[in-house]
């Protein structure tokens, strides 16, 4: 499917590596996932006391648009209202679900219920930038890469939004993967054409 | 150009009524589901909720693997599609779910195994729906927190409009159980009475179970019928589980679905708000109301009907808005006596004989999110 629309960057995160634009830049498959994502924090010298009360969907999800951005991402050419997300992933919240569940045996905490929900990682992503605009969250049992294509296309092509960060954030217990892709309607030097094909290819060649 | 997207038809299956004709005629009759309950299963101390008898069965004993939340869901798009001929088994023809819970109860009553947890995701109810039924395309799931009624809505519409289907049968529901509803009580958000909706003593809301059904299509032969003319979504981007200080980010969405639909404010002739009588929610929708310039346009809220049906509620207030539109009928607020918001906004208290065009319904929700959608002749 031929769009106008160009992939700005790229970040996948899984099994213990992180790949930004296809490149690796950090590795730990020693740890579990909660130390993995601390050390990825740690190692991109992060610094955003909010993350530490996150559950796990919504640390992965905010460290992978972290590293998605830096570099990538023009804050100044976009209103907030311009820039959205469109997340998809397997499991919604469920990690935190069974959290949660087994918590409230004892007694329910609203810090872990809050995070019973899946947009919450779009919640985390839009307080730490500031983003306003439009945004959803969609669960599909794979990455279906022409749905997101067609919903993000949509959004772009019908001006609603200028700048899209979409793809899959998925946790279960130690079963993890991020795969986010910056896009927008203008090309860059390094961008991507964004289709169906291109961004298949980033989730799966890592 | 792009296409009108019609409603075609519609279910509301709730405690009060199994169609949209038994619900309205229940809600013009004043008649609220809400009450007190005493189920140790659900909450060791006593709550005030709307929900189904719970010995019900909905779906008959040969099909019995589904879970009261498939149910839910089956029986909807089952009465709605009744009145259509609408083909389900069509490639043009998509199925939408929206829920913010789907199967989670199943946690409360079984063993944590990887089987349980496929069992529980959503995406396996959705199978299991579409089988049913015999959709041949994948369905769409919605799970985005309390907008997803009203975002399945606006999602249908657009797939519809940019062409990529004819036909969206959009369903949504949610179950009651002792995991939703020590959340919200922990969050102290539960109301002990009926709720009170933009009133001065509103205390919290009240959890309400329910499912519905809105049948959209661009296929010209309905276009005598009620239309999605337009929808938007916004993110506080302020904090995950309180909203916006100022509502700007709800009035950005509103006026987003204004303009999407080629309207200026004064053509909205009433408002179904998101009305769940917390505090901080409604003085927030109460805000952004009057930042898009709406504060005169009649407005209910009908939460101390049906409680928060959380991922059904925008589809059943939208459903009930639409029936009102047909019937020149809007209902009223129940629970609301006296104006306890900052800025001024028309409550109906009464309900209102009016020949109305358009309506407009908001949603919002945890994680900062907000959504508008406007329907009208």
């Amino acid at each position: 499917m031929l769009t106008k629309n160009h992939i700005i960057s790229s970040c996948v995160i899984e099994v213990g590596s992180i790949f930004k634009n296809g490149e690796s830049l950090f590795q730990n498959k020693s740890a579990d996932l909660s130390g993995f994502l601390l050390s990825v924090y740690q190692h991109f010298q992060l610094n955003y006391p909010k993350y530490y009360k996150m559950d796990n969907l919504s640390k992965l999800g905010w460290l992978a648009s972290e590293i998605l951005l830096k570099d990538s991402y023009q804050k100044d050419q976009y209103q907030p209202e311009e820039v959205g997300l469109v997340l998809t992933n397997r499991n919604s919240s469920l990690d935190n679900d069974i959290k949660y569940f087994e918590s409230a045996k004892e007694i329910a905490s609203p810090s872990l219920f809050v995070y019973t929900l899946p947009n919450i990682v779009i919640g985390e992503i839009c307080i730490r930038n500031n983003f306003k605009g439009e945004h959803a969250f969609y669960i599909q049992e794979m990455f279906d890469a022409d749905f997101v294509t067609v919903q993000v296309n949509y959004l772009l092509d019908n001006n609603i939004l200028k700048t899209c960060i979409c793809g899959w954030v998925d946790v279960l217990d130690q079963d993890y993967k991020a795969a986010l892709f910056l896009v927008e309607r203008q090309q860059t030097d390094n961008s991507v054409p964004f289709s169906t094909k291109s961004i298949n290819n980033i989730f799966e060649t890592n | 150009m792009e296409q009108d997207v019609f409603v075609v038809a519609d279910n509301i299956l709730s405690p009060l009524g199994k169609t949209t004709a038994e619900n309205f005629d229940r809600l013009i009759n004043n008649v609220s589901d809400v009450k007190e309950h005493y189920d140790p299963a659900i909450s060791p101390r006593s709550f005030c909720a709307s929900i189904f008898d719970k010995d019900r069965v909905f779906v008959e004993s040969h099909k019995t693997s589904f879970t009261k939340f498939e149910q839910l869901l089956i029986t909807s798009i089952d009465d709605a599609l009744k009145s259509t001929d609408i083909d389900v088994a069509d490639k043009k023809t998509i199925l939408i779910i929206s829920s913010t819970k789907g199967n989670i109860s199943l946690l409360e009553a079984e063993k944590n195994t990887p089987e349980l947890q496929k069992r529980i995701a959503l995406s396996t109810s959705a199978k299991m729906v579409a089988d049913h039924f015999g959709f041949q395309n994948t369905p769409i799931i919605i799970s985005n927190a309390c907008i997803s009624g009203v975002l399945s809505i606006i999602s249908g519409a657009r797939l519809l409009r940019n062409g990529q289907y004819e036909n969206a049968v959009v369903v949504g529901a949610d179950v009651i159980s002792s995991f939703i509803l020590s959340g919200f009580e922990s969050f102290q958000a539960l109301s002990p009475q009926i709720c009170k909706p933009f009133d001065k003593s509103r205390d919290g809301l009240n959890l309400g179970e329910g499912a519905a059904t809105v049948i959209l299509s661009t296929n010209k032969k309905f276009e005598h019928n009620i239309k999605v003319l337009g929808g938007a979504v916004s993110n506080d981007a302020n904090h995950i589980s309180g909203p916006s200080r100022t509502g700007k980010e709800l009035s950005f969405a509103i006026d987003q679905s204004l303009k999407e639909a080629g309207l200026s404010a004064n053509k909205i002739d009433f408002i179904s708000a998101h009305g769940t009588a917390t505090p901080y929610n409604d003085e927030m929708e109460a805000n952004a109301i009057n930042l898009s310039g709406l504060e005169s346009v009649p407005l209910n809220s009908l939460k101390g009907y049906y409680g928060h049906t959380l991922g059904a509620a925008g589809l059943i207030e939208s459903i009930i808005s639409i029936r009102s539109l047909q019937q020149e009928l809007v209902l009223p607020t129940p629970g609301f006596k006296e104006a306890g918001v900052t800025k001024p906004i028309n409550v109906i208290v009464e309900p209102l004989s009016m020949k109305a065009k358009r309506f407009l319904k908001t949603a919002s929700g945890f994680g900062g999110c907000n959504a508008a959608v406007i329907f009208g002749k």
